[in-house]
């Protein structure tokens, strides 16, 4: 081993307070295998008996250069990659690249993949609530209830195979569309499942909302001001917990979100119970999407039929010379998208979720950067873990929603 | 749609801001010197109250300058957002921090410093933040090679831990 795999104290000094270099506090080392981080995240605390004096975050251990590597790809390649950042919302971050790509090449999406669009990601949304419910209530040592929101979870889960083969890691959306239509059975099954939910979001309040356990480990904890929250780039439930009423559904409505009527959560209090509610409430205004979707999801095609970005159907390859020229020149050479840049955000259900997206002309794309809403998030936990309990920081950190894979890339 | 006529109009007067002529999202190129005054009076004149995205992206070897940093800034009040673009010389980049401002951009800067090794003047922890903190190289460079290195396993650990502090990659 080389002697300089070790960081030296000189290099952390700045970090920590006078306090620490004198002995009067302590330095404790959390994570990056503890089960309240969710995920691979370290971090550096400094306690004053079991007071939290400062706490400093160390990611980068799920680090997996996505972002290069899409740089080496084709565009509809690389789109296989994105998934994986954040893998509670995978056909989130389907969404938001091929809507930048959809936004460079200027290519229409049919009414129908729109609307199947937002169905998904309405779904995804309530996945990833149920396991920010589960988990956060975990840490909380209130073990039912992640019982129960996997439970839901797992129906959620049968629909995405449904559609695309794969549980989680669906890569469902294409630029242009759709891979293909959904499947007989979707309708029934979303339909069922919108029927049976708003009962069970009651059961999960019925273990939660006015459990005294649950609020003295919640109530007053964690507090962020409106203003505080803007300046730290906040976006998402934790931002609307503190007041602001800012979700990119309704300020930049994409995929055709307009149509739909439905509320935006806010709560004032801007601690952990705040951001428990607007989750809470969330999944609600989710179901109604969804139930408007269902209920007016128009027939016709789920892609674009631009063939330049395109693949033909199958059907046609045996009939038409052009299309077997287009299929050849897409899976070999790939698309290519004019010269330009666009940050392209949407609302996925931890924030603000925003790509980046820079072609050079060529078919692989120049540059791709993932904004991601939990690498904003975990630059404010500092703020909103100080003069708190260790007990209390594994509550703050379950509810600013991170995903390490959102975080690390 | 008016209040952002205005505010390019008062970045193209006060502060020599001009269009980018790339497809999608207009863009305004600034000078490094000017970001700091820019910023300030977006922040505190026009209402754009949040920095929403914070990247880098290399033009290596087509363009000189060889960096651009991109910095989209959000107005929630009046709903509208903003590209700046400042391009930044290849050897020794520095760019200005805006963490002063904008308290977000503390680690959207060091991953910028990781990934491209710009360097953030006034930033107050400029370290890697993804990267082992022992890394050679800034991976997200164009000359940064993809790929083909070859693991480190026990019998060879030592060979390439050598070879790796010997510094592969020139610091621009």
């Amino acid at each position: 081993m080389s002697e300089q795999t070790e960081i030296t104290l000189d290099e952390l000094r700045h970090l920590v307070s006078e306090r620490a270099l004198s002995g009067e506090t302590v330095l404790l080392n959390m994570g990056p295998q503890h089960p309240s981080t969710h995920g691979v995240l370290r971090l550096l605390l400094e306690l004053d008996g079991e007071t939290v004096v400062n706490c400093v975050p160390d990611i980068g251990f799920l680090h997996t250069g996505i972002e290069k590597n899409m740089e080496a790809k084709t565009y509809e390649k690389a789109e296989v990659m994105t998934d994986r950042l954040d893998y509670l919302n995978t056909v989130g971050n389907n969404l938001v690249y091929c809507l930048a790509i959809e936004k460079l090449a200027d290519l229409d999406v049919p009414p129908r993949a729109q609307a199947i669009r937002v169905i998904l990601t309405e779904l995804q949304r309530l996945a990833s609530h149920l396991v920010w419910l589960g988990t956060h209530a975990l840490d909380m040592a209130a073990m039912s209830t992640f019982l129960y929101c996997f439970r839901e979870r797992e129906m959620i889960l049968d629909i995405m195979e449904m559609c695309s083969g794969q549980r989680m890691m669906t890569t469902y959306f294409r630029p242009g569309g759709l891979w293909r239509d959904v499947p007989v059975g979707f309708e029934t099954a979303v339909r069922q499942f919108v029927r049976i939910f708003p009962a069970r979001i009651d059961q999960y309040e019925s273990l939660l909302t006015k459990n005294p356990i649950f609020l003295d480990r919640t109530k007053g904890i964690g507090i962020i001001s409106a203003e505080e929250a803007i300046r730290w780039g906040l976006t998402g439930p934790t931002l609307r917990g503190s007041g602001p009423n800012y979700d990119v559904r309704k300020a930049y409505p994409y995929s055709g979100y307009e149509q739909y009527d439905f509320d935006v959560p806010t709560a004032t209090s801007g601690d952990v119970y705040g951001r428990y509610v607007i989750h809470v409430e969330e999944m609600r205004q989710s179901l109604r999407i969804i139930q408007q979707a269902l209920d007016k999801l128009p027939y016709g095609p789920v892609r674009s039929n631009n063939r330049k970005y395109v693949p033909p159907p199958r059907s046609e390859l045996g009939v038409s010379m052009e299309a077997v020229i287009h299929h050849f020149k897409l899976w070999t050479e790939g698309f290519s998208l004019p010269r330009g840049a666009v940050y392209l955000p949407v609302e996925s259900p931890r924030g603000e979720l925003g790509v980046y997206l820079e072609s050079d002309g060529g078919p692989k794309p120049h540059r791709v950067h993932y904004r991601t809403p939990s690498f904003v998030h975990l630059q404010a936990l500092p703020l909103l873990a100080r003069g708190h309990l260790v007990a209390d920081l594994v509550a703050i950190i379950g509810s600013i929603d991170i995903v390490l894979g959102d975080i690390d890339r | 749609m008016e209040h952002l006529t205005l505010v390019i109009q008062a970045l193209q007067e006060r502060f020599a801001a001009q269009r980018c002529d790339f497809c999608g999202d207009p863009s305004w190129l600034i000078d490094a010197a000017q970001l700091v005054p820019a910023c300030r009076a977006l922040r505190n004149e026009f209402g754009f109250e949040m920095l929403a995205c914070q990247t880098a992206s290399d033009y290596w070897p087509q363009m000189s300058p060889r960096f651009h940093v991109v910095y989209n800034l959000h107005s929630l009040t009046h709903r509208t957002r903003l590209n700046l673009r400042v391009p930044v010389e290849g050897d020794n980049p520095v760019v200005t921090s805006i963490v002063s401002l904008y308290p977000n951009a503390n680690w959207h800067e060091r991953e910028i410093w990781d990934m491209f090794g710009i360097r953030f003047d006034g930033h107050p922890d400029l370290r890697r933040i993804l990267m082992p903190y022992d890394w050679e190289g800034h991976p997200l460079r164009k000359d940064y090679p993809l790929g083909y290195e070859e693991p480190q396993f026990t019998f060879n650990f030592d060979e390439i831990a050598r070879r790796k502090h010997r510094g592969r990659y020139e610091e621009a």
